[in-house]
């Protein structure tokens, strides 16, 4: 089974280097944007997946968590702190190291605090956030599960558009880039395509990483055992609560980096990105790619948010989503990639062996 | 000396009192049957000692301790294992990780280092399979261990069930009825197992309609009647009891 | 904050009160028949509204409406009969999904017909600035249309549920579907009918409001998360409840101007809708024991 594993990992880098070489030798490298705004995406998804599919909790509100991360890191990287440039906090932040300075785009100097310290401070704040929401809300099942998650991401849509400091409606923009590496910047420059495309793409085989290890591990079993008979579950010893909250906060952190990481890249954020369609979207995928399949997320996550990225639905986006919802749901809620796809289509033709081992 | 000290319990649904003022104790490495006609409280009890419902009033000391109030995974902890009377095996795993779910009082691998997958874990994960295996070696099901657990026939599943208990390694096992849709033979077979599992010095208590397992095995049996205890003897005594006779076996078909 | 201004926010809170009434009613009826919560419930008052503007280009105000609920309690049983229907006991999270799916549906077909604009019915008697003064306070008489509609849509309802012919198979339905069933009831007409009637008050709904609101493609979210808070504040299924909770959570949100920036007024209900899911789940006028009996 772990060797199984490494060499579908092995197969997804493979795949990664495969689509930049094909870009360089068919000449769409353009498309790189698109497929580097894709990868962040599909952090998102993966972690969500995790949530629905494994713990079996649904969540109407990671658009939220993409947006507290993203915004967070935008506020604190582009929020001036010139005029107070005296203050004793200030120049200790200073003296840290914390602070940068940028040249806005009339010329002026802007002193901000550091990318870093505010993707740690993002992080932190979403993990505090997510504990929060989490704890009440993992509390209730079904539609009250459902509509609470909703709510909180309709709270967090509703207060980034109407706080003026966070630009209301136009978002935050010129969000300055976020060096990783001397040399290697998340940016949307274009000399730093190739670089942003491996960023991106080497934090999800990363995720995958961790999450693949995470479901085959002692807790992986345990979010099964939740999802499949709760009460069992708790008569085994399983703190399904704390389970259930841990794994929470961790899609919604991977949700957070996702939104940190793009918002550097784009080089601003809106509050488009927190709106419940966004997290609809997150689900209608996770629901295409079978729920329970950490590759089949990953695969739907990135074929379908690079259609919608290159704008092949056109005026009809969100409908496509409505409709892939309805019809995955109305036809094969297991979902369109799963196992059992495969081995029924065997046994129509007969060869039905032994079934396959599961992801 | 007594494993389970059950005093003065009380347990009531709005006008209904499911279980009154019930007090018993278990000897430690025995088995003891709960007996009664349907809607006598019996699972009642069984959930209230696991820690699925609460008691309105009364203690239940497991070893020297106070678990009455307990939340099901505290219960599990302290060394309380069970099984249920509609099985409840987890759908789409296999039987062996139907049991390794059992280890998980045993083991520790968190969030972090299970994301990590640090090497301790895997050792620790061979630690829990090994275990398992074992354990349905113990049971003679060993060539179940890959089958899909709600695939399996429904005396398997009884089975793995038990096994998925015995993993907890309890000091405690509850049993609420063990034989519920098993065959006459299927049922001899659990009787056999359950006293393997009572050799082990594992203190068992079940809840079990089928009057020859319940005769054949327990060392000890309660009787309830609309949440009152009526009689607790050993077997021999209790087949002699007329008031159970007329609450119980006399309406039953036993 | 003189008398004069506290009553028109009350006033105005009692308008929208009335709306999220309405809706919550929605939820209520397909809730008490199928254990469905219905997602796109604001989508049917913003369709409503919206076919009611577009016909009142060809026809007079009492006939737009008429045609619109009609319309709309067509789409509403055409809905239940494509999607919901022929489902054998799909689980919760299934219905959640595909009712979002068809929220989304619902909306992005009226942005394609409707465009993005606002939209609204003329009022129906006088005009914006047009008022009735009642004491102190000068009430736009489109907000006694609204209330009054309203009263008499819901005591319609009860008239209908207490003493007609498939108004008691509905709540025979409620009570224990599989009953129902054995008694001869054909509980998925019923259900389809609690499509139907849901609809046809969301649509009436949102064409006495829209001259007052306006009303918009996207709007039918913002309203089924109030519909829901108000359904939820008054006890699930409880539809003589969700008046009062509306009102309630109306007037709340009016005053919330108040004391906070109009952008944030949603904020405050969602709010309150967490609140009362994290605190008392079974509503300000439900029992607990009751509620325990759901399934959720």
């Amino acid at each position: 089974m772990t060797r199984n594993r490494h060499l579908q990992v092995f197969l997804l880098i493979a795949v990664i280097i495969a689509t930049q070489l094909a870009t360089m030798l068919t000449d769409t490298q353009h498309y790189l944007t698109q497929l580097t705004m894709s990868g962040y995406y599909a952090l998102v998804i993966i972690g969500l997946c995790l949530l629905i599919g494994y713990a079996g909790q649904i969540s109407l509100g990671h658009a939220g968590f993409f947006a507290i991360g993203g915004y967070t890191s935008a506020f604190l990287t582009t929020y001036d702190l010139s005029p107070v440039r005296d203050k004793a906090f200030i120049v200790l932040l200073s003296r840290m190291g914390l602070l940068v300075s940028t040249e806005d785009l009339y010329g002026g100097q802007v002193l901000h605090l550091h990318p870093w310290a505010a993707f740690l401070i993002a992080i932190i704040c979403t993990i505090i956030i997510a504990y929060a929401v989490g704890g009440p809300v993992l509390k209730l099942k079904g539609h009250y599960l459902a509509m609470a998650t909703l709510g909180f991401g309709t709270i967090v849509y509703k207060v980034v558009l109407g706080t003026e400091g966070l630009g209301a409606a136009d978002g935050i923009s010129d969000v300055p880039g976020f060096t990783l590496l001397p040399g290697s910047e998340v940016s949307g420059k274009l000399s730093q395509r190739i670089t942003n495309y491996y960023i991106a793409w080497g934090l999800v085989i990363f995720g995958m990483v961790l999450l693949l290890n995470l479901v085959h591990s002692r807790v992986g079993r345990a979010l099964r055992s939740i999802h499949g008979a709760e009460d069992a579950a708790n008569a085994m010893g399983i703190n399904t609560g704390r389970y259930k909250l841990n794994m929470f906060v961790i899609s919604a952190v991977f949700a957070a980096i996702g939104g940190v990481f793009l918002t550097h890249y784009n080089g601003g954020i809106g509050p488009s990105e927190a709106s419940i369609m966004k997290s609809v979207r997150y689900v209608a995928i996770v629901a295409v790619g079978g729920m329970a399949n950490l590759w089949g997320a990953l695969v739907m996550g990135s074929v379908l948010n690079f259609l919608s990225l290159r704008g092949y639905f056109g005026s009809y986006d969100d409908a496509v989503f409505g409709v892939i919802l309805i019809i995955i749901m109305l036809f094969t809620p297991e979902g369109l990639l799963r196992r059992d796809l495969f081995s029924d289509i065997r046994e129509v033709f007969g060869t039905g062996k032994d079934r396959g081992e599961r992801a | 000396m007594a494993i389970l000290d059950v005093r003065d319990l009380n347990k009531s649904f709005g006008g209904l009192q499911a279980v009154k003022d019930v007090g018993f104790r278990v000897t430690a490495g025995s088995i003891k049957a709960l007996i009664g006609p349907n809607g006598a409280g019996k699972t009642t009890l069984f959930n209230l000692i696991s820690g699925v419902l609460s008691p309105d009033s009364g203690t239940i000391l497991f070893g020297e301790m106070p678990v009455q109030g307990m939340k099901p995974h505290q219960i599990a902890e302290k060394g309380i294992a069970r099984t249920f009377q509609h099985i409840r095996l987890f759908p789409k795993m296999t039987a062996i990780e139907n049991i390794m779910i059992g280890r998980h009082t045993h083991s520790r691998a968190g969030f972090i280092s299970g994301m990590l997958s640090l090497p301790g874990t895997w050792k620790e994960e061979s630690r829990i399979r090994n275990r398992s295996r074992e354990i349905m070696e113990f049971l003679g099901i060993s060539s179940l261990a890959e089958s899909e657990s709600t695939s399996l026939a429904y005396g398997q599943q009884r089975i793995v069930e038990l096994g998925r208990a015995l993993a907890c390694e309890p000091k405690l096992l509850l049993l609420d009825e063990p034989a519920a849709g098993l065959n006459m033979k299927e049922t001899a077979e659990m009787a056999d197992l359950i006293t393997k599992v009572r050799d082990l010095g594992i203190t068992v208590l079940l809840v079990e309609h089928d009057m020859s397992l319940v005769m054949n095995i327990s060392d000890e049996v309660i009787v309830l009647s609309y949440g009152e205890k009526i009689a607790d003897d050993v077997p021999l005594a209790i087949q002699k009891n007329a008031e159970v006779i007329r609450v119980y076996l006399g309406e039953a078909d036993a | 904050m003189n008398i004069e201004l506290f009553l028109q926010y009350l006033v105005a809170g009692v308008t929208y009160g009335t709306i999220y009434a309405i809706v919550a009613i929605g939820f209520n009826i397909i809730y008490n028949t199928t254990g469905i919560i219905n997602f796109a419930q604001g989508e049917f008052v913003m369709l409503g509204g919206m076919t009611a503007v577009t016909l009142h280009a060809f026809l007079p105000l009492p006939a737009a409406i008429l045609s619109a609920v009609i319309i709309t309690m067509i789409v509403g049983a055409m809905i239940e009969i494509t999607f919901i229907r022929w489902l054998a006991s799909p689980s919760v999270l299934r219905m959640i999904i595909i009712t979002i799916g068809i929220s989304i549906l619902l909306r992005e077909i009226a942005l394609h017909v409707w465009g993005a604009g606002v939209k609204a019915l003329p009022y129906f008697t006088g005009t914006a600035v047009s008022s009735i003064s009642i004491g102190d306070v000068h009430i736009s008489p489109q907000v006694l249309w609204v209330v009054g509609v309203s009263s008499v849509m819901v005591i319609c309802l009860n008239l209908f549920f207490s003493y007609t012919q498939p108004g008691r198979k509905m709540r025979a339905c409620s009570t224990n579907r599989t009953a129902a069933r054995l008694c001869g009831i054909n509980t998925k007409n019923m259900v389809t009918l609690s499509f139907v009637l849901s609809a046809g008050i969301g649509a009436l709904a949102g064409c006495v409001v829209s001259p007052i609101t306006y009303i918009q493609y996207d709007g039918g979210t913002a309203l089924a998360i109030k519909g829901f808070t108000v359904a939820i504040l008054g006890g699930l299924g409880n539809s003589m409840a969700a008046v009062a909770a509306g009102l309630i959570l109306g007037i709340l949100e009016s005053f919330s101007i108040w004391v906070m920036p109009t952008a944030f007024k949603d904020v405050i209900s969602i709010s309150i809708l967490l609140l009362i899911l994290f605190v008392r789940p079974s509503g300000l006028f439900g029992s607990k024991e009751a509620a325990q009996l759901k399934e959720f």
